[in-house]
C-alpha cells in the first residue's frame, strides 16, 4: 500500500489555495503588528487623528497592492529554487510580504485591517474544507488530515450539537452564555471541549483511537505519518496516521487515549485543591488571627518549596513503600467531605428532620466514598475490608494526584484567604452577623458565592497548570509508568529521537499545548465576561 | 524599615529550618537509606547487613540528633562500629581522625559529601549554580526587556489590534510549558527532518563556551514562559496608568503620544512589574531544571535531578537550601522594592 500523504489527492487542488491564504494572512497580520508599533498610528485615543488625504488613496493603494501580491508570488515560486530549502523561503517570503505590507498600511490602515481578517477567514474556511471533506471520502482521498478528522466524528458531533444548544440558549446561560458573547472565549470554550469530548469518546468509549495504545506491531517502529500497517487484516485500521514510535506503537492513537488521563486527573486534582484551599482559606481569612498566621505560613512553607524538588521527593519508588502518598491522600481527601459536610449542616441545620434523617445519610455516604477512596487492600492505608470498598484507584495514578493536589492547595488557600479579606468588610456579611447566623453559615452562604466570579475564572487556570504540571511528573518519568500513553510521559520518550523522528513527542507536546491554551483563553473569556456585570 | 527587614530575616530564617527538616526527614526515611547503602555498599546486602551498614556510619541515631549534626549545633557521632572501626561524622562517615573538630554542620561550612558526585557538596553547588547563573543572566536580558516592552505596547492602547495581537501572543506563551516549547524549538531549529539546522540541541558546549548557536534555544525556551506572564502584569498595569487623571492632563495639554507613554506613564507602569518579576525568578527555576534536562546542560538544575534520583542526601538539602533561599531572597527584594519604587508608600 502506498504511504499516506498529510492531504491526499484532492490536496494537490486544495494546497495552493490553503497555501495562498495562510501566506496573505500571515504577512498582513504580521504588518498589522509592526503598523500598532509605528508612533505615527492613529490611535481611537488620539482626539483629532488627521484624515489621510484622499487623494493620495487612490493610485497609490493600486500600486501597494500590485506589489505586495508581485513580491507574494515572485518570492514563493523564486525562493524554492533559489534556497532549495521550503522552510527558508517561507520565513524569506513572510518577511518581503509583511515589509510590503507594512507599506500598504501607511496608505489606509482601515482598509487593510479589513483584509486581514478576510485573509484570516478564508484559511479558516479553507482549513475547515479540509476536515469538512475528510469526513466523508477514504482516507487516500482527502490524506492525514482528513482521515483524523473522520476519525474524530464523535467530538465534531458533539462540539456542534453544544455550541448549537448553547448558542440558542445563550441568554439563559448565565455567565456561561455570555461566554458565547466573546470570540476568545468561544475559542477557548472549543479547544476545552474538543478534548473533553475527545477524552470521553476516545479513551473512554475507545472510538476515535485506530489502534491499542500499548499494542507494538512488528515493522512499525519509529515510522513517519502515513504508514501503512505492516500485516493488517481486515478487522485492522490500515494505517498509522501520525506514524509509529520507538516501540512501535501508534502515535495518534497514545494521543487520544493520553488526553483521557490528563482530562480526568487535572480538574479532578483542581476540584480537590480548591475544596482544601476553600475549607482553610474561609475561616484563615475571616476569623484572622493566630490560625491565619499558622495557616499562612503553612501555605507559605509548601509555595517556598521548589515543584520539582517536591515531585522528586514525594514521587519515588522509596517514599511510595514508606506510603507516605497514601497518608497525605488520607488528610487531602477529607476535605471536600468536611465542606459538603459543613455547608449543609450551616445551611439547614434548624430545618425538620434534617439533623436526624438527611444529614446523617449524607454524612454516611460522603464518609464511606472518602475511606473508598483513600483505602486499598494490602496497602498502608487498608481502612475498608475489601467487601465494602466501592473503588481502587491505581496506585500511580493515586500518587500522582495527590502530589498535584498538595502543590496547588496552597495557592488556593492563598487566593480564597486573600477574595475572603476583601469582601469580609462588605455591608451583606455586616448585615448577616447581625441577623445572628453563625460564622460558617456566613463564611459559605455569604461570602464564597459572592467570591465565585475570581474562583471561577482561577479554576480555569488552574486546571490548565495542573496540566503542566502532569506534563511535567511525566517529562521527568515520574509517578505513571514508561509505558502509560500520557502525554508528558510520550514527550519524555519521544524527545530522545527527536531530530530524526517529530510526530511521537510533537503531537502530544502539541495536544497538551492547545488544552492548556483553551484553558487559558477560557479564563480569559470568563474574566472579560464577568467583568462586565 | 529595618525592623520590617528584621522579621522577615526571622521568618526566612524560620522557613528555612523547617524545608531543610523536612527535607530531611524525607530523605531518611528508612527505604531512602537502604537505597542508599545499598549503592554505597553492595547491592546483595541483606537487612542485617544493611542496618549495620547504617548503623554504624551513625544514620539510625534519631532525625532530631542527625538534624542537629547536619546544622551544627550538635557534636558529630563517634560511634565504635559492630566491624570493630570507629567511625566520625566529621572524619568524613570514615575513621576517626585524630585533630577533626567536634562539630562539622553547615554553620561550620561543612556541606557534607556527595554521593553521586564524589565531591565535597560545596563545591558541588558553587560550579553548578555559576553554570546555572550564566543561564539565568541571559534569560533575564532577553526576557525583561522583551516583556516589557511588550507589556507597554500592548497596554498604551486598551483594546486596540495591537493589544489584542500582542495579548493573545502572550497567552499562548503563558499556555507552553518549557518542555513543550523546547520539544517545538528542537524539532524546528536543530533537526535533520526539518533541515533547518540553525541551532545545536544540545547545550553542553555551552558551559565552557556559550554561543548563539548553543546557547539561544535554552535561554528562549525558559524566557519565553515567563515573558507572557510579566507582559500581561505590565500591560494591566499600564492600562491602569493610562487611564489616570494626570495622563489626561497631559493629552489635553497637547502633549505628544510618545512622550505621554515614555516620560509620564512609564515610570508609575513599571512599579507593578518589578514585584511580578522578583516573584517569577523562583518559577524559572523549575523551568531551569526541565531545560537543563532537556538540554543537557549540567547547571545546577541538572545536579537536582542526579542528587534527587540518586538519594544524594547532603546534596539534597543543600540543593534544597540554595532553592528556599532563592525563594525567600526574591520575596523580601520584591517587597522592599516596591516600598523604595512607590512613592505613594514610601511617603506615608
Amino acid at each position: 500500500m502506498q504511504h499516506l500523504s498529510w492531504t491526499g489527492t484532492l490536496g494537490v487542488y486544495l494546497n495552493p489555495l490553503f497555501l495562498t491564504a495562510l501566506v496573505c494572512f500571515l504577512t498582513l497580520a504580521l504588518a498589522a503588528v509592526a503598523r500598532g508599533f509605528s508612533p505615527r498610528s492613529d490611535g481611537p485615543h488620539l482626539i483629532n487623528p488627521t484624515p489621510p488625504s484622499v487623494s493620495l488613496i487612490g493610485p497609490s493603494l493600486v500600486i501597494g497592492l500590485a506589489l505586495w501580491l508581485l513580491s507574494l508570488a515572485g518570492v514563493s515560486l523564486l525562493a524554492p529554487l533559489a534556497l532549495g530549502n521550503i522552510w527558508m523561503s517561507l520565513i524569506l517570503c513572510l518577511i518581503l510580504g509583511a515589509v510590503a505590507g507594512f507599506g500598504l498600511f501607511q496608505i489606509s490602515a482601515e482598509m487593510i485591517f479589513k483584509l486581514v481578517w478576510l485573509a484570516f477567514y478564508a484559511t479558516l474556511i479553507l482549513f475547515g474544507l479540509y476536515l469538512a471533506i475528510g469526513l466523508f471520502v477514504k482516507p487516500e482521498t482527502m490524506g492525514i488530515v482528513g482521515a483524523i478528522s473522520q476519525r474524530l466524528i464523535p467530538t465534531w458531533i458533539a462540539l456542534a450539537v453544544t455550541f448549537a444548544l448553547s448558542i440558542l440558549f445563550k441568554r439563559k446561560l448565565g455567565l456561561y452564555g455570555k461566554l458565547f458573547d466573546s470570540p476568545i472565549g468561544m475559542i477557548g470554550l472549543g479547544l476545552v471541549l474538543f478534548w473533553i469530548f475527545t477524552a470521553i469518546f476516545g479513551a473512554g468509549f475507545d472510538w476515535i483511537a485506530t489502534h491499542d495504545p500499548l499494542t507494538q506491531v512488528s515493522g512499525m517502529k519509529n515510522k513517519h505519518p502515513g504508514i501503512p500497517l505492516r500485516g493488517a487484516t481486515e478487522a485492522d485500521y490500515p494505517y498509522y496516521l501520525l506514524g509509529g514510535d520507538t516501540l512501535a506503537r501508534d502515535v495518534f492513537s497514545r494521543a487520544i487515549f493520553g488526553s483521557g488521563i490528563v482530562i480526568v486527573i487535572a480538574p479532578a486534582a483542581t476540584i480537590f485543591a480548591f475544596m482544601v484551599g476553600i475549607t482553610l482559606g474561609l475561616p484563615a481569612g475571616y476569623f484572622g488571627g493566630r490560625l491565619d498566621t499558622v495557616l499562612s505560613f503553612l501555605s507559605n512553607l509548601v509555595l517556598a518549596f521548589p515543584v520539582i524538588l517536591l515531585f522528586f521527593l514525594l514521587v519515588t519508588p522509596e517514599i511510595v513503600e514508606t506510603g507516605l502518598p497514601n497518608y497525605l491522600a488520607v488528610i487531602l481527601f477529607v476535605f471536600p467531605v468536611i465542606f459538603i459536610a459543613v455547608a449543609q449542616y450551616s445551611k439547614n441545620r434548624l430545618k425538620p428532620g434534617f439533623l436526624t434523617l438527611q444529614f446523617p445519610i449524607l454524612l454516611i455516604i460522603g464518609i464511606w466514598l472518602y475511606l473508598s477512596l483513600v483505602s486499598e487492600t494490602g496497602k498502608p492505608v487498608d481502612l475498608l475490608p475489601p467487601m465494602l470498598d466501592l473503588f481502587d484507584v491505581p496506585a500511580e495514578i493515586l500518587l500522582v494526584f495527590v502530589s498535584v493536589v498538595f502543590v496547588n492547595s496552597p495557592t488556593a488557600f492563598r487566593i480564597v484567604r486573600g477574595l475572603t479579606l476583601d469582601v469580609k468588610t462588605r455591608d451583606y456579611v455586616a448585615a448577616a452577623q447581625t441577623r445572628g447566623e453563625g460564622p460558617w453559615y456566613i463564611m459559605l452562604w455569604e461570602i464564597l458565592p459572592n467570591v465565585r466570579g475570581p474562583l471561577i475564572v482561577d479554576f480555569c487556570l488552574r486546571i490548565g497548570y495542573a496540566t503542566i504540571l502532569l506534563g511535567t511528573l511525566g517529562f521527568f518519568g515520574l509517578g505513571l509508568e514508561s509505558e502509560s500513553p500520557d502525554w508528558g510521559t510520550t514527550i519524555n520518550a519521544g524527545r530522545k529521537l527527536l531530530s530524526v523522528y517529530l510526530a511521537p513527542p510533537l503531537v502530544p507536546a502539541f495536544s497538551l499545548m492547545s488544552l492548556v491554551l483553551g484553558l487559558n483563553l477560557l479564563a480569559d473569556g470568563l474574566r472579560e465576561e464577568s467583568l462586565k456585570d | 524599615m529595618g525592623m520590617f527587614i528584621l522579621r522577615r530575616t526571622g521568618v526566612m530564617l524560620l522557613t528555612a529550618l523547617c524545608l531543610t527538616f523536612i527535607v530531611f526527614i524525607l530523605t531518611t526515611l528508612y527505604p531512602n537509606l537502604e537505597k542508599l547503602a545499598k549503592n554505597q555498599g553492595n547491592f546483595r546486602m541483606s537487612d542485617a547487613e544493611v542496618a549495620s551498614y547504617l548503623g554504624n556510619r551513625g544514620y539510625t541515631q534519631g532525625k532530631f540528633q542527625n538534624y542537629g549534626e547536619w546544622l551544627g549545633i550538635l557534636p558529630g557521632y563517634v560511634i565504635e562500629g559492630t566491624d570493630g572501626k570507629t567511625r566520625g561524622r566529621c572524619s568524613n562517615h570514615g575513621t576517626v581522625v585524630p585533630d577533626a573538630p567536634k562539630y562539622c554542620g553547615v554553620l561550620q561550612g561543612n556541606w557534607g559529601f556527595s554521593s553521586v558526585f564524589k565531591e565535597p557538596v560545596g563545591d558541588v553547588v558553587k560550579t553548578r549554580l555559576a553554570l546555572t547563573g550564566k543561564l539565568m543572566f541571559w534569560v533575564m536580558v532577553v526576557m525583561i526587556p522583551g516583556a516589557l516592552i511588550i507589556g507597554v505596547l500592548a497596554g498604551m492602547r486598551e483594546g486596540s489590534q495591537l493589544d489584542r495581537s500582542l495579548s493573545t501572543g502572550a497567552i499562548v506563551t503563558t499556555a507552553t510549558p518549557e518542555y513543550v516549547s523546547g520539544v517545538i524549538f528542537i524539532a524546528i531549529f536543530t533537526s535533520s527532518a526539518v533541515g533547518l539546522k540553525w541551532f545545536k540541541g544540545s547545550a553542553t558546549s555551552a558551559m565552557d563556551n556559550a554561543t548563539l548557536e548553543n546557547f539561544l534555544l535554552p535561554v528562549l525556551t525558559i524566557a519565553l514562559y515567563g515573558m507572557g506572564y510579566i507582559a500581561r502584569m505590565t500591560r494591566a498595569s499600564m492600562t491602569e496608568v493610562m487611564t489616570a487623571q494626570y495622563i489626561r492632563t497631559a493629552r489635553l495639554k497637547g502633549v505628544s503620544f510618545a512622550n505621554i507613554v515614555l516620560k509620564h506613564a512609564l515610570r508609575n507602569a513599571l512599579i507593578a512589574p518589578f514585584t511580578v518579576i522578583m516573584l517569577q525568578i523562583p518559577w524559572l527555576l523549575n523551568g531551569v531544571v526541565i531545560v537543563e534536562t532537556l538540554f543537557n546542560f549540567k547547571g545546577f538544575g541538572w545536579v537536582l535531578v542526579q542528587a534527587a534520583s540518586n538519594n544524594d542526601i547532603d546534596l539534597l538539602l543543600a540543593v534544597a537550601v540554595v532553592g528556599v533561599i532563592v525563594v525567600l531572597l526574591t520575596q523580601l527584594i520584591s517587597d522592599i522594592g516596591y516600598v523604595f519604587l512607590n512613592p505613594r508608600i514610601r511617603i506615608s
